[in-house]
């Protein structure tokens, strides 16, 4: 069924949005086939963003951990700093398309809402973006870098002040001023078309990895690990892989300060079937079907829903979801720093993490490639007070 | 004849909206009294959401009142009998999916009809996905009220066409709330239903005083009146009823206007 993963997906939203998400519809199934528009992205991937990125073999790490070899799929690289950008582009393109004159989104970290603050200011479109007052105060640096972008922030007061109620007033903002906007979804979440469209946007990094790693081995990965919170760089770093029996894909989600606390972002563990944020998928939420309030020390990860698609490949065992605490992810977030050279995001940092529980396991001739999603500038401040130092952007 | 027909039964219907257990149980059982008493036609009863999408910030924070009082979807049903004891008119849930989906629509729908529910509003399901629930609500004789949107278009009449109880008119683009100027052209969408079908339309959104209330009652069949109603508790808190008694009094009034 159209927009269905299993029973999952869908398009649950308010009437006022429905004309106008199928018009989305149509317009990127006519725009996923031009070659026109294919060119334009292509070149803007190649040209502005600097894809393909670099699949880099981790010498150190994988001496140090005595196992598979690792490999980073290096997304950090990206202009803007993640794969944020992938899809960004794409959509803001395909607005432009659409001949929309103004592009709304929300953002966690800030990474979804930087690179769309500068899609917008490369294709001349007016920017706003959502983000809870919360994570307004946890990446500063990223508000005002929007700001220089030319968006406009809006902090979000409402709820728990983080990603979920950025993107209710997101959701709101657009049932207000539909003629003009699109709503540029950072996940692989919300309703059909987002999950499919974010998905085949940024399923470049699975594309190229499996290229690459063909090129550099001969021989595809035993495991792909992605950090997941809605699941973007996850389903783009699973999604080419999915065909491939043999290779084990492996999502890491937020479990805060352990998923026997109130306090973690783990949907897969401790979620159930919902109906939210547009789509059925498994979400946090309290016995009477109220969505519960999550913690992840990573703003990006701090979201009580995951995309449909993911969901899906849980129930069908395609794919694998592992807790990781925000203890294992700053660990992992400064080993990685220390070993490689490289300071990638928090969010990243939870699949360094589990690839460090399991690379030693495995054997010398397997390859681990990890999604490095985002470069951890944006995190070095909460860190350093994660580990007590007193130190303020 | 169901309640919600009678409802609109040679006049023009005053649907009073508040959210229950705003601000606590017992005042919000009285609020609800106040308003049948005060001439309302037809009660919504908003069911608290952590995440009301569809909602302004005036209902927002009703919801969060309700909740962090310890309002659950048991005490929700525990409401509408209470009402029912003293009620005749028809009552409607406003809900968005998720609690009734968690809770179990079979289960739902048949506390629906053991209290004496007649009809459910659903912001966040559009008519692609009523499979959800329509068998079931049918099942329980639960009416499932349709929206229509400023920017339905040609889904007017597939919408129209499949409607029970009344139709919900959107006044505006964007969330409940207040609004000193409606600008949609409502009368061609009520044109666009009434060709359809002879279900009453109620318009809702925006509407706070008692002359836009007669201005949409002559366009409708009803009008609908949430935020407003919600503002008040907000002002008044455990003190709202006279206040909310008057207030429905007066919006009654313009409304019956509207039928001259």
């Amino acid at each position: 069924m159209k927009g269905r993963y299993g029973e999952f997906g869908g398009q649950y939203i308010p009437e006022t949005l429905m004309n106008e998400i199928h018009r989305l519809e149509e317009a990127y199934e006519f725009y996923k086939n031009d070659p026109e528009f294919n060119r334009e992205l292509d070149t803007l991937l190649r040209e502005y963003a600097g894809r393909p990125s670099l699949l880099y073999y981790a010498e150190k790490m994988t001496k140090d951990l005595g196992g598979a070899k690792i490999y980073l799929k290096r997304e950090d690289l990206n202009h803007t700093g993640s794969h944020k950008i992938n899809n960004v582009l794409g959509q803001v393109l395909l607005a432009k398309k659409m001949g929309k004159t103004r592009v709304i989104a929300e953002t966690g970290a800030g990474q979804h809402g930087v690179a769309t603050a500068t899609g917008a200011a490369l294709l001349g479109m007016e920017c706003e973006i959502f983000m809870g007052e919360e994570d307004t105060i946890r990446q500063a640096l990223n508000v005002y870098r929007m700001e220089l972008l030319g968006a406009k922030v809006h902090p979000v007061k409402s709820g728990t002040r983080t990603l979920k109620d950025a993107v209710n007033e997101a959701m709101r903002e657009w049932t207000n001023r539909v003629d003009d906007t699109l709503y540029v979804l950072g996940s692989v979440m919300g309703p059909h078309p987002f999950p499919m469209m974010v998905r085949d946007f940024q399923s470049v990094i699975s594309k190229e990895a499996r290229e690459q790693i063909l090129e550099k081995e001969g021989k595809l990965p035993s495991a792909v690990i992605a950090c997941v919170g809605g699941g973007s760089n996850s389903m783009g770093a699973f999604y080419n892989f999915i065909n491939d029996k043999d290779v084990k894909l492996i999502g890491c989600e937020a479990a805060g300060r352990g998923i026997d606390t109130e306090q973690h972002a783990a949907t897969i563990a401790k979620g159930e079937v919902g109906i939210f944020h547009g789509m059925k998928s498994l979400f946090c939420q309290d016995k009477d079907g109220q969505i519960a309030p999550v913690y992840s020390i990573s703003a990006g990860l701090d979201y009580p829903g995951i995309g449909p698609e993911h969901a899906y490949l849980n129930e069908i065992g395609r794919a694998q979801y592992v807790p990781i605490t925000d203890d294992e992810a700053v660990d992992a977030f400064e080993y990685i720093a220390r070993t490689e050279g490289i300071i990638c995001a928090i969010e990243s940092a939870h699949a360094v993490a589990y690839a460090m529980k399991i690379a030693g396991t495995m054997s010398k001739d397997d390859i681990i490639i990890i999604c490095l999603s985002g470069r951890g500038d944006k995190d070095v401040a909460a860190i350093a007070r994660y580990r007590g130092v007193d130190l303020y952007e | 004849m169901s309640r919600i027909q009678e409802a609109f039964q040679n006049k023009k219907a005053f649907i009073a909206f508040l959210t229950a257990g705003d601000p606590d149980f017992d005042s919000s059982v009285a609020y609800f009294k106040a308003a049948a008493r005060a001439g309302a036609d037809l009660i919504e009863i908003g069911i608290p959401f952590s995440d009301p999408i569809a909602e302004g910030p005036v209902i927002q924070e009703a919801n969060i009142r309700a909740l962090s009082n310890g309002m659950t979807l048991e005490r929700v049903f525990e409401l509408v009998t209470e009402l029912r004891k003293e009620i005749q008119l028809p009552l409607v849930f406003l809900t968005y999916l998720n609690p009734v989906f968690h809770y179990g629509p079979d289960r739902f729908f048949a506390r629906c009809k053991e209290t004496g529910v007649d009809g459910i509003i659903i912001p966040d399901m559009p008519f692609e996905e009523k499979g959800e629930i329509n068998d079931v609500a049918k099942k329980y004789g639960v009416d499932i009220i349709s929206l229509i949107a400023p920017t339905s278009e040609a889904r007017i009449r597939d919408i129209a066409k499949e409607a029970t109880g009344f139709i919900y008119v959107v006044s505006s683009l964007g969330v409940t709330g207040v609004r000193s100027e409606i600008k949609t052209d409502l009368a061609s969408i009520l044109a666009s239903i009434r060709e359809t079908t002879d279900l009453p339309a109620a318009i809702g959104f925006g509407i706070s005083t008692p002359e836009q209330a007669e201005k949409m009652g002559r366009i409708a069949d009803g009008v609908i009146v949430g935020s407003a109603m919600v503002r008040i508790i907000a002002q008044y808190g455990t003190e709202a009823e006279q206040p909310l008694y008057e207030y429905v009094k007066s919006m009654k009034e313009a409304t019956a206007r509207a039928e001259a």
